[in-house]
């Protein structure tokens, strides 16, 4: 066996890789179903080995805020949280887009509206990929599919967000972060030195070493041409990331017959479906959107050409399905079933929503 | 005699703070804010901390004292400063992180935050300035606003049964283990001034030294939001806001010693 | 190769952590492990389950409607997941307090005497180290070697001596399934 496949939670998998990426700082407040990411980094301590700094604040809003002052001052920083947590965060994630600095934000979705339960739900796409606070900005959103994809996506999502300073996300939902799978975590990388972070982040609030002009970081700018002049390069760079960072998988496309669009824990649901309908013959294929912002739009118009419907099962009343909608144009007949409030439906559910919607 | 023959090294015996630059400051004439920056300024400058020092400002009247300061400054959401001086320190402990904010920013919206980082003995220090109305926004109602006084939004005077009483924050703050010393002064004298500056410097010493955190709460004039004149605003401040809020030292763990 | 199994019983009786002793056992054996607890409030003396799957191939969804195996430790349980056994699947289920014996007889049902065996080992943690051990007898699917050695790589040294007890149990456990 190899020593370096492990079993752990996708929750424990974030905290882990976390560490292994030489974050500088994770600042976040409990909530199910995701308090395994802050028990975790508390039992690791690893304050005492990379020096990682890790606090409890008092509430998503303080969080936030200090995810915000650590991704300013140019350090790896994150967060994690669940639904009602990241909707008390929106303030800070607008901020952060309008200040132009990279951070990581975790939110393991569970069914809403309001308190609503502790289940798994996909019911924030909109929110994580159409806004959710105010203003015009987009932030890059991960959608993990297994535990492994919970470890990987971490360093992906910093690598990204320091690429192009914005704020990454991984949209997970409690079934991934409760999920137990093989793991294999990355290698441990030392964190950057402030030299280095100095070098990596020209912009960064670190003090006016060796007198160099001033770094401010602020969202204000009340020159309207100015701020406007902001918001055309925010747009610029997220043409760019749309041009470059696209990510998804598929999965028996070849020659399918009907298409499922699905994503995270929805998409391991669909391949049990797959496998079902593969059964009784039907033939179906997968894509899986990986980057939930920027969506695949070409290449799910790609496969979709060759299909007779698609499917997009949705831990939600319908979200992403307006993209896939947008992405095939009203070419094909385009079908949506989910469950809701914490409910997950089962392969079979999926399979019967497809016999019963497009193939009749 | 020309001005320039009178300006010589040899004959000054006042500087402005080099941190200080010669930005337009969009204060009003009479505000307390200009002094309270020039102290700080100044004391980061006498302690040899231009290139350490990392300012988090507020939203409100002060919201621009990073135009004015020539350190590098964070901008914070409103209330949010001290939760970004606590990330901003601890992920710098070498570095001397204040906040600069007013009483809504403070004790309204983010109070949960100021109690919190205190609370925790961040090794940060507070500049609050208490001047008890909202006067970026037009002299509205703040927390700190005294009973009977007249704002934009409790325009008859503030009546406990609408608006409940004035928040006198910093006591509260004085009982919590997390913070090492809390101080009320004012500048509205010169030897205010001095003392307020001494202050300031206790907190950022305080802070580099990791003793936990300084509160310098600065009682201060609004003559703009209270429509007066300056001069009739300190007078005012003296006869009715030192009652509610005297000045003075509430806690230093160091005189105990 | 792949089994789909869920385990349910009440709360307290270690039902996530003997999924885990066999999502572990699989790992030593380089199989695919999936492990998905019912989590929440409802772990704090309500009903748990855990489902389970161990493959040699990629797993696709972590979460089933049908299983290969119920193994079901109280009466709400065996209510619960009778009708989710696949034909031929076997169904395990502990006697004690069932008032109502499963009916389907296109599955291999095994009443097993657990509770009581806990008894006559005279120590109620083993419990659920006896349910594996029928479990594993009725469909071998790890080996008992790599259950212990899954135990060893979970528990903390200081434990380590408890492993003969759980190897005990193992034994008692699989000698309650009757051919």
């Amino acid at each position: 066996m190899n020593d370096k496949v492990t079993l752990m939670k996708g929750n424990e998998a974030l905290a882990m890789a976390a560490i292994r990426y030489g974050a500088d700082g994770y600042f976040g407040y409990p909530i199910t179903p995701q308090s395994e990411v802050l028990e975790k980094l508390e039992e690791e301590m690893p304050w005492e080995t990379t020096g990682m700094v890790v606090l409890q604040a008092e509430s998503e809003v303080a969080a936030i805020n200090m995810v915000y002052a650590g991704a300013s001052c140019g350090k790896a920083v994150m967060t994690s949280t669940s639904s009602p947590g990241f909707s008390l965060m929106q303030e800070g994630m607008s901020y952060m887009a309008a200040s132009e600095v990279p951070a990581l934000v975790i939110n393991v979705m569970r069914g809403g509206p309001g308190l609503g339960t502790i289940h798994p739900s996909q019911a924030d796409y909109f929110q994580a990929c159409k806004g959710g606070g105010h203003g015009d900005y987009r932030m890059v959103v991960l959608a993990p599919a297994s535990v492994q994809e919970m470890a990987d996506f971490v360093g992906l999502g910093w690598d990204l967000a320091f690429k192009y300073r914005c704020v990454s996300m991984i949209l997970a939902d409690g079934l991934i972060g409760q999920m137990m799978e093989k793991v294999v975590l990355p290698e441990q990388r030392p964190r950057r030195t402030d030299e280095e972070v100095e070098r990596q982040c020209p912009w960064a609030v670190t003090g006016r070493t060796g007198m160099r002009p001033k770094n401010i970081i602020t969202s204000l700018e009340l020159d309207d041409d100015i701020m406007e002049a902001n918001n055309l390069r925010f747009q610029a760079t997220y043409r760019l990331i749309e041009q470059n960072e696209v990510r998804y998988e598929t999965v028996d496309t070849e020659g399918c017959d009907y298409l499922i669009v699905a994503f995270g824990s929805m998409a391991r649901i669909a391949m049990k479906t797959m496998e079902l309908a593969a059964q009784e013959g039907i033939k179906v294929g997968l894509l899986r959107p990986i980057t939930l912002w920027p969506f695949p739009y070409k290449e799910i118009a790609q496969v979709a050409a060759g299909v007779k419907g698609i499917l997009v099962p949705e831990l939600s009343a319908g979200q992403m399905i307006e993209d896939v909608k947008l992405a095939v144009e009203c070419k094909v007949p385009v079908e949506h079933t989910g469950r809701m409030g914490g409910n997950v439906p089962t392969p079979e559910e999926v399979l019967d929503a497809l016999k019963n919607q497009l193939i009749k | 005699m020309e001005n320039n023959d009178i300006i010589r090294p040899e004959n000054l015996v006042y500087k402005k703070p080099a941190l200080l630059n010669d930005a337009h400051m969009h204060y009003c004439p009479g505000c307390s804010h200009g002094v309270v920056h020039k102290l700080v300024a100044e004391v980061i400058e006498e302690m040899g901390m231009a290139e350490k020092a990392i300012g988090v400002s507020p939203v409100g009247c002060a919201v621009f004292a990073y135009n004015y300061i020539d350190i590098d400054w964070l901008e914070a959401a409103h209330g949010r400063a001290t939760a970004m001086a606590t990330a901003t320190k601890r992920l710098m402990p070498n570095k001397l992180v204040f906040t600069y904010q007013g009483d809504g920013d403070f004790a309204a919206i983010g109070t949960c935050e100021s109690i919190h980082s205190c609370n925790r003995g961040e090794n940060i220090a507070i500049i609050f300035i208490n001047n008890a109305i909202y006067g970026m926004t037009g002299g509205q109602m703040a927390p700190t606003t005294l009973l009977g006084q007249k704002t934009a939004t409790c325009p008859y005077g503030r009546r406990a049964d609408l608006n409940g009483y004035p928040l006198s924050i910093t006591p509260l703050l004085a009982q919590l283990d997390g913070t090492c010393y809390v101080t009320r002064q004012s500048v509205h004298k010169p030897a205010s001034v001095r003392k307020a500056k001494a202050a300031i410097r206790k907190a950022f010493e305080n802070s580099m030294a990791g003793k936990g955190t300084s509160v310098v709460e600065i009682v201060s004039t609004c003559n703009t939001g209270w429509k007066l004149s300056p001069e009739k605003a300190n007078l005012w401040m003296e006869e009715n806001m030192f009652a509610k809020y005297p000045l003075g030292d509430l806690k230093d763990v160091e005189s105990k010693k | 190769m792949k089994s789909e199994i869920i385990i349910a019983g009440f709360g307290g009786q270690g039902v996530l952590s003997m999924g885990k002793i066999l999502a572990y056992s699989g790992l030593m054996e380089d199989k695919e492990v999936s492990w998905l607890p019912s989590y929440g409030p409802e772990q704090r003396g309500g009903t748990a389950n855990v489902t389970v799957i161990l493959s040699d191939e990629r797993i696709s969804s972590p979460i089933l409607n049908a299983y290969d195996i119920v193994v079901a430790l109280n009466q709400q349980s065996l209510d619960k997941f009778e009708s989710k056994v696949k034909p031929g699947g076997i169904l395990i289920y502990d006697s004690y307090g069932i008032h109502q014996p499963p009916t389907r007889t296109d599955i291999t049902c095994h009443r097993i005497d657990a509770t009581e065996a806990t008894f006559e080992m005279n120590n109620s943690k083993t419990y659920n180290m006896i349910v594996l051990g029928a479990v594993l007898k009725s469909s071998p699917m790890v080996s008992i070697e790599s259950v212990l050695k899954g135990l060893k790589k979970t528990l903390p040294e200081r434990h380590w001596h408890l492993l003969p007890l759980n190897e005990e149990a193992l034994n008692k456990g699989a000698q309650l399934i009757k051919d």
